[in-house]
């Protein structure tokens, strides 16, 4: 697989929270107290065991601590290493998961700040997406107008399961707050586990909780599309993160059919779902999910019919690839400019300002 | 419904009616669960029939809690002369469905069989009288048409007593469930289904729907039927990643399973995905010797209703070349509202070999018939 051009813009890559403390100086009073008297433990998400191959790729991985949490190995290894322009900083602390909405609003709100202080003040190439509590959309409304003042928060990001699919009007006050600031909406691999994660039951193996993702992606796609918040918010852009492609097209292909024949149940759905996607889903490309052939690669990039939904992510520092090689053979060169520079920046207006 | 291509239906040549074709997924119902199941049930599953109904992990008595696209989501024109209920009427089916399209081969896939009952011991008794009215009215009646084994699937051991109760049995072809298990159906409790199966020479046909009472998104319960009934193929790759990943196939290496009504334009992808799972998850997954997409090619079959249509035929000739044409196995759908007519999907340009396979000689050398 070829690198990415010079230049590229990454978007996605995973700063982590060292561990909990790194948050108290974050938090209010009440909040710090709460976390030292009750003893709240760390907010990892069993998306990502710790040492599981997909967490940490080994050369990227430290002696002691967490892959992603020092600055000086993420600016070597992912920046200087891909040779990116921008990276977009999509913390995956478990503040989603929380059961309690005002602890996981205090603690979007904790790494929200830790982010720009830690990680943007320090690296001009580093831009990042504003973490948010769905437990309480307003709430989480009310943090994307704070954070959208600092014009390095260049997205909203939301795990792909949550309570209910995320397409429900329950979450409308996020996208009307995204829509409103400019803001697309990030949506990562990863679950708040409310549900088990495949719809016929907990699976056993990890490996499972992996494939499923891609499951999730495709019924919150139904979802977001159903619902009709691309109608309501027709300026809103939904950025995959960690999803996969390569289920797209057939997975637009069987919801069109079925919007053929139950769009009674769905008026404001005016055009076939392929065409909504077109014009407000983008996909990140790693994990890299799609043939191993190139020529197999090409056919499918065709059935997506755009060359303007995929955008470069290095998913730093997830192992997926070895070295720089994140690209996969088959893209064209032309596309992969697409991929890494115009889409990007069509995607995310901020950084259009920054390099205009 | 008829089926809508855009732009397309016209290219078809109407030379596909006077294929003979196999219909591997066809509807059949009961008149009245009275008078033509009650013969073949208990005193004791007469009285808690009458008494508790069927109860399932869904809110309604009456049916799902997210209405169809039509009554009993059958197509409007499927009821009798004297208004017989959509596929219960073995004469009318002759002439409105099996004559007129040329069916070779009809497998009978029964829905409402008692499987998913919250009563394993009821499941199992109401399957077991499904099985026997399939031979009473139905395939005794009319040698085109073949039986499914109705499996009370969330209890491994009754399945398996009934697969084998019906082992050797020409008037079945297949073992038959839902896909909304209650857990993953690669999980231990179902592998006695898999024995059986293997050792009855019976491939496994898991059908859309189920009971299974989890979300059918992982985020979930969603507002619409549309979301529902796409919902069918996500759960789909979730049951295919189980049954890989769990080493189904390689424990049971005679096993067909057939993804019934639940899309197969999924399968590529999700093939490819899981090789790149798998290599990176060895050392979580030492039961699965060899790459998921080869037990997927060697194992898994897909009926083909309801059609993916993408807007150009040419992508899904990609799709049936990557599954394999012989894998692929044509269903109408018949009685229901997203039936598949045979003369006018959109079938991506084929050899006539292959287009023989597709209609009828995959079905044919799959159920060995």
């Amino acid at each position: 697989m070829p690198y990415p051009p010079v230049g590229a813009i990454d978007c996605d890559l995973h700063p982590a929270v060292p561990s909990i403390k790194a948050l108290l100086p974050y938090l209010d009073d009440h909040w710090r107290d709460m976390v030292i008297q009750r003893g709240v433990h760390e907010l990892d998400s069993i998306s990502y065991p710790k040492n599981a191959p997909i967490s940490a790729r080994p050369d990227w991985k430290p002696e002691v601590g967490k892959a992603g949490q020092d600055l000086v190995r993420l600016r070597k290894e992912a920046l200087d290493g891909f040779g990116t322009k921008f990276a977009i900083c999509n913390c995956l602390y478990g503040v989603q998961l929380l059961y309690t909405e005002d602890m996981a609003y205090a603690f979007a709100r904790a790494v929200n700040d830790w982010i720009a202080t830690e990680w943007l003040d320090k690296e001009p190439r580093l831009r990042a997406s504003i973490v948010v509590s769905p437990q309480n959309p307003d709430y989480a409304a009310a943090e994307i107008d704070r954070m959208a003042v600092d014009k390095r928060f260049v997205q909203v990001l939301m795990l792909v399961m949550d309570e209910m699919p995320l397409g429900r009007r329950r979450y409308w006050p996020i996208y009307r707050a995204a829509e409103r600031n400019g803001l697309p909406v990030g949506i990562h691999a990863g679950s708040a586990y409310r549900h088990p994660v495949t719809s016929v039951g907990w699976p056993t193996y990890y490996a499972e909780d992996s494939a499923a993702q891609s499951q999730a992606f495709q019924t919150t796609l139904t979802s977001l599309i159903t619902e009709g918040v691309f109608a309501e918010f027709p300026e809103l852009k939904v950025v995959l993160l960690e999803s996969g492609f390569a289920w797209l097209p057939a997975h637009l292909w069987r919801l069109g059919k079925f919007w053929r024949g139950l769009r009674m149940e769905t008026p404001w759905v005016d055009r076939h779902p392929l065409e909504i996607a077109k014009d407000h889903v983008r996909l990140t490309i790693q994990p890299y999910d799609a043939p191993p052939r190139p020529d197999d690669l090409e056919k499918l990039i065709e059935h997506f019919d755009s060359d303007e939904m995929l955008l470069f992510s290095s998913d730093y520092p997830h192992w997926h690839y070895e070295g720089n090689n994140a690209i996969p053979d088959g893209i064209s060169r032309a596309l992969q400019n697409k991929i890494c520079y115009d889409n990007p920046l069509a995607t995310y207006p901020r950084l259009k300002e920054a390099v205009t | 419904m008829t089926v809508e291509t855009i732009g397309q239906a016209s290219a078809t040549k109407p030379a596909n009616q006077k294929l003979a074709i196999a219909d591997c997924d066809i509807h059949p119902s009961p008149k009245s669960v009275e008078r033509e199941i009650f013969p073949y049930l208990s005193k004791r599953w007469q009285d808690h029939y009458q008494t508790y109904g069927m109860l399932l992990r869904q809110p309604y008595q009456a049916g799902p809690a997210y209405p169809k696209g039509q009554p009993d989501a059958a197509r409007r024109d499927a009821y009798g002369p004297n208004g017989e209920k959509p596929g219960s009427d073995l004469e009318f089916m002759r002439k409105h469905h099996l004559d007129p399209y040329n069916v070779q081969l009809g497998v009978l896939n029964p829905l409402k069989s008692g499987q998913g009952l919250q009563n394993p011991d009821f499941a199992a008794a109401y399957c077991k009288a499904i099985n026997d009215w399939q031979i009473a009215e139905w395939t005794s009646k009319e040698a085109r048409l073949k039986g499914s084994v109705c499996l009370p699937y969330e209890d491994g051991f009754l399945s398996a007593q009934e697969i084998e109760r019906r082992a050797g049995d020409t008037n079945f072809i297949q073992a038959f469930m839902l896909i909304r298990t209650s857990e993953p159906m690669g999980n231990r409790r179902y592998w006695p289904i898999f024995s059986a199966c293997q050792d009855a020479n019976l491939p496994l046909a898991v059908h859309a729907f189920g009971f299974g009472g989890t979300p059918v998104t992982g985020g979930g319960w969603p507002s619409y039927y549309t979301e529902d009934m796409v919902g069918h193929s996500q759960s789909a790759q979730s049951l295919v990643s189980s049954m890989v990943l769990e080493g189904v196939f390689e424990r049971w290496p005679k096993l067909k399973l057939i993804i019934v009504e639940a899309g197969f334009a999924w399968a590529p992808s999700l093939s490819w995905r899981l090789d790149r799972i798998w290599a990176q998850n060895r050392q979580e997954l030492p039961h699965v010797k060899r790459p998921p997409s080869e037990y997927m090619a060697e194992h898994i079959w897909y009926t083909t209703q309801p059609f993916e249509e993408p807007d150009r035929r040419g992508h899904l000739k990609d799709v049936f070349e990557w599954i394999g044409w012989d894998k692929l196995l044509f269903a109408t759908d018949y009685p229901h509202w997203d039936f598949d007519d045979p003369t006018r999907i959109p079938l991506p340009r084929a050899t006539d070999e292959q287009k023989e396979g597709f209609f009828l000689g995959n079905a044919r050398s799959l159920y060995g018939i």
